[in-house]
């Protein structure tokens, strides 16, 4: 098949960019080299949808984080119903002589555009977010940073991309790119080969070899791995803003995050490897994030940790890169994308389509375009009154399958149907296994429900795609 | 709200004892609530022998050993056993919402009793680093697996942690014909009962490593490999001890975690080191009127124990309720 436009890779850049351009009257096919979208770099991200500060001022990440941050609360939480919670951010310093680098931030923050940040004192620190340590002397806050679980947002854009007519095929990597002499790229993925006219590259860690299959190796992808440690739901209410330390030259430093979901997270750390599969965690990264975390809240203490996990940022220099390759006409990259790139998805993804147009694709919208996209039903996001109301309508609402986080049968099945395939892709849509007893009580439920819902073998089911099976045999 | 003189939340050993002796005590209407489709908990995945030596002097397997308390509570007519049915609130004035498929119920009981069991301690508690491939499972969850599905989750198995589950899945795995190479014990001693170190693992000539720590799991999407390493006596690596063993599946038995996020949802005090009832004896917690018995009050090696404890669980309720009439 001929498309107009090929995204490779289903994270959050490249689902930002397929439903920007499902827009149009074009032909949009969107691979992704793992089972399910969401699946690389964009699992492991930290879920905070950032303000802008901390980036340089005449950055391309500054200016798209901003405008990225305004989408979201503007539009996308609405449109897409995501659960985006603006619980803002405080970056705190350790010493009174540090308050100098926290008005530089503001004055960098407000010459970005950032509205409503203000420096706060101890005293007003111990009114509103009381667990902080004595070490605090001071924080800026900035208010319209907030929350946001990062795979859902994936999964609600590719979702939507999907039914504004985008196709989407995952455990789809690509082997091969040919240039055609006349305009236009040869994609090899899969098995099958492709033709487009325009290749978006948003392949994540792999992006530099994407890049250079495609005729243009002008940057290499440097992975920086950060490890993040997950705390008991119980601990929710330790802080009630994103708290950052003041940011060192390489990395935001330790964070202790609030999520959407309720679990508290630490972290992450910030070290460079060369291993682009590299996602384990380290006795040293554990000691490292406690205590970061605990030098800004001493009462975090390492039995809170129920989870934890590691992640590779595709650091491509300081910057995004974002652009034409004129030596590969044709082809968008969209690489580079470490933090602030979940905030600025959106952004980049518009950026993305203006280049796109710029080199010749026709951009007409279409009659009509779907902008919104249904809420998913989540018991552990509703009250009592109104899970009464989904039982109601569905029993099956009724019928827990995972008792740590409160899901229901239901919203497993409504997991599948609307995509998963793996016991991942199950969890990261539901919370199902998320929990404090890790699917001990609930995964062989989860794995008769994707039996029943995909026909799949227990044998067949996976973690997170082949090779990742979770029994070997059946026995009857 | 419809009112209830005695709810007990859990069908398994410790909440169908419980209900079994308020009757006999004089309680006259017993709602019990299972969150699974049977009555039994965790006994029904435990078909090896051992149990009921002492509460009936005979050996039963696990689930002849419930099934004695099922018959006896399926018979009680003032008993309403209500399956599939799982408590989401708890408050200090005994009102409990449960749901189950179809319907939100709220019901206010004059004695609550929680005999919710305990959950595995998990790989991430014990913090082992590495990787996070498919094939790591808290014991609990392969005994389920092999025993109640007839799924096999590997060919050649590390077990980390001596207790009892550990132990006895080391034995069920290898009679499965599962290569298991090692059970990895970070103790001197193992947790389990000796004659589960004896029976299963000894007969079955699997070795058992003290004092050593698995440091690192590796595999992308499987379980490839663990690293394991000696430690002193203050649980530190000791240089130059370290191995590697070759396994697909690593199984988790670490230890168990009382259950009562209830009765800290009802305001009770909690321990937070063992996640048990913080109270002045046995049975009882904070909160008047609600009381705790089995694994959600102390983890027990035998179930025979959970029996005999939860009995007076019962009896105590009872007495309350006698008190409070």
């Amino acid at each position: 098949m001929k498309y107009d436009v090929i995204v490779v890779g289903a994270g959050i850049t490249g689902a930002a960019v397929a439903r920007e351009l499902s827009r149009y009257r074009l032909d949009v096919l969107l691979l992704e080299r793992e089972a399910e979208p969401a699946f690389g770099v964009s699992k492991s991200n930290s879920g905070i949808i950032h303000a802008g500060t901390q980036n340089p001022p005449a950055s391309l990440k500054g200016w798209l984080c901003v405008e990225g941050n305004r989408l979201m609360r503007e539009e996308l939480a609405e449109d897409l119903g995501l659960n985006f919670v603006q619980c803002g951010q405080l970056v705190v310093a350790f010493e009174e002589s540090d308050v100098k680098e926290l008005e530089k931030i503001k004055a960098d923050g407000e010459a970005l555009g950032i509205r409503g940040m203000a420096l706060v004192d101890r005293a007003w620190l111990d009114a509103n977010e009381p667990n902080l340590g004595p070490e605090v002397k001071a924080a800026l806050l900035v208010p319209s940073a907030g929350i946001i679980s990062p795979y859902r947002f994936v999964y609600a854009l590719v979702e939507n991309a999907v039914r504004n007519g985008v196709q989407l095929k995952t455990s789809c990597r690509v082997t091969g790119i040919t240039r055609i002499e006349k305009g236009g790229f040869y994609v090899e993925a899969g098995g099958q080969v492709h033709t487009a006219r325009f290749l978006v590259n948003a392949a994540g860690l792999a992006a530099d070899e994407v890049s250079a299959m495609a005729g243009a190796p002008t940057f290499k992808i440097h992975p920086r791995k950060g490890e993040e440690y997950l705390l008991d739901k119980k601990r929710e209410h330790i802080a009630n803003r994103i708290i950052f330390p003041l940011p060192s030259r390489t990395s935001k430093g330790i964070l202790i995050i609030k999520t959407s979901d309720g679990n508290p997270m630490i972290g992450p750390t910030a070290h460079e490897t060369e291993d682009k599969a590299d996602l384990s965690t380290t006795d040293e990264g554990l000691a490292e994030v406690l205590a970061g975390a605990r030098r800004m809240m001493p009462s975090i203490e390492k039995s809170d940790i129920i989870a934890y996990f590691a992640g590779l940022r595709p650091a491509a220099g300081k910057d995004f890169v974002i652009r034409h390759e004129d030596s590969a006409p044709g082809l968008v990259n969209a690489a580079g994308i470490q933090s602030p790139g979940l905030t600025a998805a959106p952004a980049i993804a518009a950026m993305v389509a203006g280049i796109l147009k710029d080199h010749g694709l026709r951009l007409e919208p279409k009659a009509e375009f779907h902008r919104l996209r249904p809420k998913p039903a989540h018991l552990f996001q509703v009250t009592l009154a109104e899970t009464r109301h989904l039982i109601e309508k569905n029993p099956a609402y009724g019928d827990i399958v995972c008792r740590c986080e409160l899901v229901s049968a239901q919203e497993v099945r409504d997991a599948v149907k609307r995509g998963a395939r793996t016991l991942d892709g199950v969890k990261f849509r539901t919370r199902a296994q998320a929990g404090r007893c890790h699917g001990g009580f609930c995964t062989t439920r989860i794995m008769k429900i994707m039996h029943e819902e995909l026909g799949l073998a227990a044998t067949e089911i996976t973690k997170r795609g082949p090779g990742s099976e979770l029994i070997k045999e059946e026995r009857k | 709200m419809k009112e209830r003189e005695l709810v007990i939340v859990g069908g398994g050993p410790a909440g169908m004892a419980a209900a079994l002796a308020a009757r006999a005590a004089g309680v006259r209407d017993v709602l019990l609530l299972e969150r699974d489709q049977h009555l039994g908990g965790i006994l029904n995945q435990c078909i090896h022998p051992g149990f009921g030596l002492h509460h009936f002097k005979e050996e039963l397997t696990g689930p002849e050993y419930a099934d004695r308390f099922v018959r006896l509570v399926r018979e009680d007519p003032a008993i309403e056993v209500s399956l599939r049915s799982f408590v989401v609130k708890l408050t200090g004035a005994r009102e409990l919402s449960f749901l189950r498929p179809g319907a939100l119920e709220e019901v206010k009981a004059r004695a609550v009793i929680l005999a919710t069991g305990c959950r595995e301690r998990t790989r991430e508690m014990i913090a082992i680093p590495g990787s996070r491939p498919a094939g790591v499972f808290p014991a609990g969850l392969a005994q389920k697996m092999v025993n109640i599905e007839g799924w096999i989750p590997g060919r050649e198995a590390v077990i980390v942690g001596s207790g009892d589950i550990g132990l006895i899945m080391a034995r069920r795995m290898a009679l499965e014909g599962v290569r298991v190479k090692a059970v990895v014990e970070i103790q001197k001693t193992s947790r389990g009962l000796v004659r589960n170190v004896v029976q299963c693992l000894e007969d079955f000539g699997i070795p058992l490593y003290f004092q050593h720590r698995v440091s690192m799991i590796h595999g992308r999407d499987r379980v490839e490999k663990v690293a394991v390493v000696k430690v002193d006596d203050d649980f530190k690596d000791l240089p130059g001890t370290g191995f590697e063993i070759a396994c697909d599946t690593v199984l988790v038995s670490v230890g168990l975690i009382p259950e009562n996020e209830l009765l800290e949802m009802a305001g009770g005090e909690i321990n937070r080191r063992t996640n048990t009832p913080v109270a002045p004896a046995v049975n009882l917690t904070s909160v008047p009127g609600i009381f705790a018995c089995g694994n959600a009050c102390k983890v027990y090696d035998l179930a025979d124990s959970v029996t005999k404890d939860s009995e007076l669980a019962g009896r105590l309720a009872a007495e309350y309720l006698g008190a409070a009439a």
